[in-house]
């Protein structure tokens, strides 16, 4: 009997035997929902995070020159205490470096920290302080929805003015526009001459809770010791100019500390990759515990089947001695019966496709994190399925294959 | 006269084509728990080419088993069983299924046929075993049907057919791939005396087209109508008679 017919003929046991069809099928259905919609997850946070997030972070075509990466994942202790060991970048490295890139970018000091800011009676807590020069802005993309960025001018002098983050505006001003009052930072009154438009947030981190203020503004002593900067920011035309600038900056840093060719970098030029790094890691747990779930749920769903396989066998016996006794050999009794447990598998798994999808869907739309349908994941739950179906049939099917014609013929 | 169609088998040198069934001290012992029962006890039989035979006998006279081993559903314990020439006794498995698909038509007493499945696609069954393609398969079906006066029930399924016609419709099965022999067991046990009448009559037409009919029954007036009645008793022949149709 080929394999067609086979298959013909356990879709239409199938039909016949709605009900009991629908029960079998849940273990596999549950199975491959579970797979696509938790596979789908993990494939549109690794796209957010390679298209968007490192972009909102980092900046495109942009490095950042650093004491140590900003993310990372699965760091060992010794490696840690290596990092804080290591010399700060300061400020004549930020010139020396900025000086000597010859091709054209765009560059900003940054330094962080989170603290307080204060207007009247009311405090924001738990803002992240940046000391930056004027250029941060541009690199960061964040544009400004009232008001003005700080000059390079007043960067450089030092003046108490300061950008706030959306959220910090709204926690502190409500309705009243900010612009002109003064916010107390550190004990500082700083002028307030801007707001930056809503960022939102990723993955339900949110990127309004900021203030930006001049690099050599006195909040700097705040952040980081006299001359001390955390960052050099350095945005290129393009990729390759930016590897070019990558290089050239290495260079000034590994002479400015001296450093003899076969010892490290006591720096790093951390770009995006460095987040997608850090994703990765955390995406590989998920890889492990993934499976896990699926694997569960399917080895279930072939045993449900297995079982409602044996059930089929034994109720339908005497269909089995008569096609036995009609020619069919022990292959095709085998064959018959793997292919309706492959079907039955199949065709939950098909539901779980659908209904993993509508997961999906209902997902991106109530929750921050961002799902898409990886085609793999569709490919795999199908594969899976079937295999479950033909590996739980196997003790059934053959069960089947081996009945006497005659002790079948005569059964009730 | 056994000894020299059966030699003739064996050495194959000389064909004897009007021979269809040949069977030689054909024994069949079941262990019942420890017990053995002996239920065929050495079975010599000839049937030749478009003989209507009758095996008769009471119950565990052995005459099932002999349809079984007949039929190719059973290998015998010891002895020989010759079906057009070829020794199917000592067959394996997937041997003695092609046998049954293609030499053997079975007719039941209960019909056994696929409840969910329509006449047409009862009767196809054997042909996708013989492995045959789907136009042939409806093709060939339709005339089986046909020739037993259903042509018009092609698309009904069992339950919506009466008992004469389920028994026809397995009749049309049993014969869609012109088999050798048409091996009835009990064919009108489950049917009233009337219907019992129409079945006996498509029967005597098939033999009368040069059908091969081996028919197990123990009611006489059935019997009757075989042209060659076998007894047995006690797994061994009793009386062998040919009688007037």
């Amino acid at each position: 009997m080929p394999v067609f017919e086979a298959f013909r003929l356990a879709l239409q046991t199938i039909r016949a035997q709605k009900l009991k069809s629908g029960f079998s099928l849940l273990g596999v259905f549950i199975g491959v929902a579970s797979l696509i919609a938790a596979w789908s997850i993990v494939n549109g946070v690794n796209r957010y995070m390679t298209e968007k997030f490192a972009q909102t972070l980092y900046g495109v075509n942009t490095f950042q020159l650093r004491r140590r990466p900003m993310f990372a994942a699965n760091v060992p202790d010794s490696v840690w205490r290596a990092w804080r060991r290591r010399p700060r970048i300061k400020f004549s490295d930020a010139e020396a470096v900025t000086a000597a890139l010859t091709m054209p970018v765009v560059t900003a000091w940054q330094s962080d920290d989170n603290g307080s800011v204060f207007y009247g009676g009311k405090e924001a807590r738990d803002i992240q302080l940046v000391a930056a020069s004027e250029r941060y802005f541009e690199i960061k993309n964040l544009r400004i929805a009232i008001g003005r960025p700080f000059t390079a001018q007043e960067n450089r002098s030092g003046v108490p003015v300061a950008v706030l983050g959306d959220a910090v505006a709204k926690r502190l001003f409500v309705d009243r526009t900010p612009l002109e009052r003064s916010v107390r930072i550190g004990g500082i009154g700083y002028r307030v001459i801007g707001v930056v438009e809503k960022q939102g947030s990723v993955l339900g981190f949110p990127l309004d809770r900021f203030v930006v203020v001049p690099a050599f503004a006195p909040a700097q002593s705040l952040v980081n010791p006299p001359g001390v900067v955390d960052a050099l920011l350095v945005k290129a035309r393009s990729e390759v100019e930016m590897r070019e600038a990558m290089e050239v900056a290495e260079g000034v840093m590994r002479s400015r500390r001296h450093l003899r060719p076969n010892q490290d970098n006591n720096f790093v030029l951390d770009t995006s990759e460095g987040v997608q790094r850090f994703w990765a890691g955390i995406s590989r747990i998920l890889v492990v515990v993934l499976p896990g779930v699926v694997i569960v749920s399917l080895v279930i769903g072939g045993i449900v089947i297995m079982n409602i396989m044996l059930m089929s066998v034994a109720e339908r016996t005497r269909e089995i001695g008569l096609r036995k006794s009609l020619g069919a050999r022990r292959r095709d009794v085998l064959r018959q019966f793997l292919a309706e447990s492959a079907a039955l598998a199949t065709v939950g798994a098909a539901f779980g496709i659908v209904a993993g999808i509508g997961l999906t869907l209902l997902i991106n739309a109530v929750s921050p994190l961002p799902a898409s349908v990886s085609p793999a994941s569709v490919v795999l739950g199908v594969i899976m399925g079937a295999g479950v179906g033909v590996i739980a049939g196997v003790y059934p099917a053959s069960r089947a294959a081996r009945l006497d014609p005659i002790a079948a013929l005569r059964q009730e | 006269m056994t000894a020299p169609a059966l030699q003739a088998f064996r050495t194959g040198d000389t064909p004897l084509p009007e021979i269809v069934i040949l069977t030689h001290k054909l024994t069949r012992q079941y262990d019942m728990g420890g017990e053995v029962v002996r239920a065929l006890q050495g079975v010599s039989l000839q049937i030749k080419k478009n003989e209507y035979v009758a095996v008769m006998g009471p119950s565990g006279s052995g005459k099932s088993t002999l349809m079984n081993l007949i039929g190719c559903l059973d290998t015998p314990t010891s002895g020989e069983y010759w079906l057009n020439a070829q020794k199917v006794s000592d067959l394996d498995d997937d041997a003695l299924a092609r046998i049954r698909n293609k030499e053997i038509g079975f007719v039941f007493q209960t019909f056994n046929l696929l409840p969910r499945a329509t006449a047409l696609h009862n009767v196809e069954l054997p042909l996708i075993y013989a492995g045959h393609g789907a136009r042939e398969r409806r093709a060939q079906a339709a005339h089986a049907l046909e020739r037993v006066g259903l042509a018009d029930r092609m698309a009904h399924r069992p339950n919506e057919l009466s008992g004469g016609q389920r028994q026809r419709v397995a009749i049309a099965r049993a014969l869609v791939n012109e088999p050798s022999i048409l091996l009835a067991d009990e064919p009108t046990g489950n049917l009233d005396s009337t219907t019992s009448g129409e079945i006996m009559q498509v029967f005597a037409a098939l033999h009368g087209q040069g059908q091969t009919i081996v028919m197990v029954t123990h009611e006489h007036d059935i019997a009757a109508h075989a042209a060659r009645v076998v007894t047995l008793r006690d797994g061994l022949i009793a009386t062998d008679q040919r009688q007037a149709a």
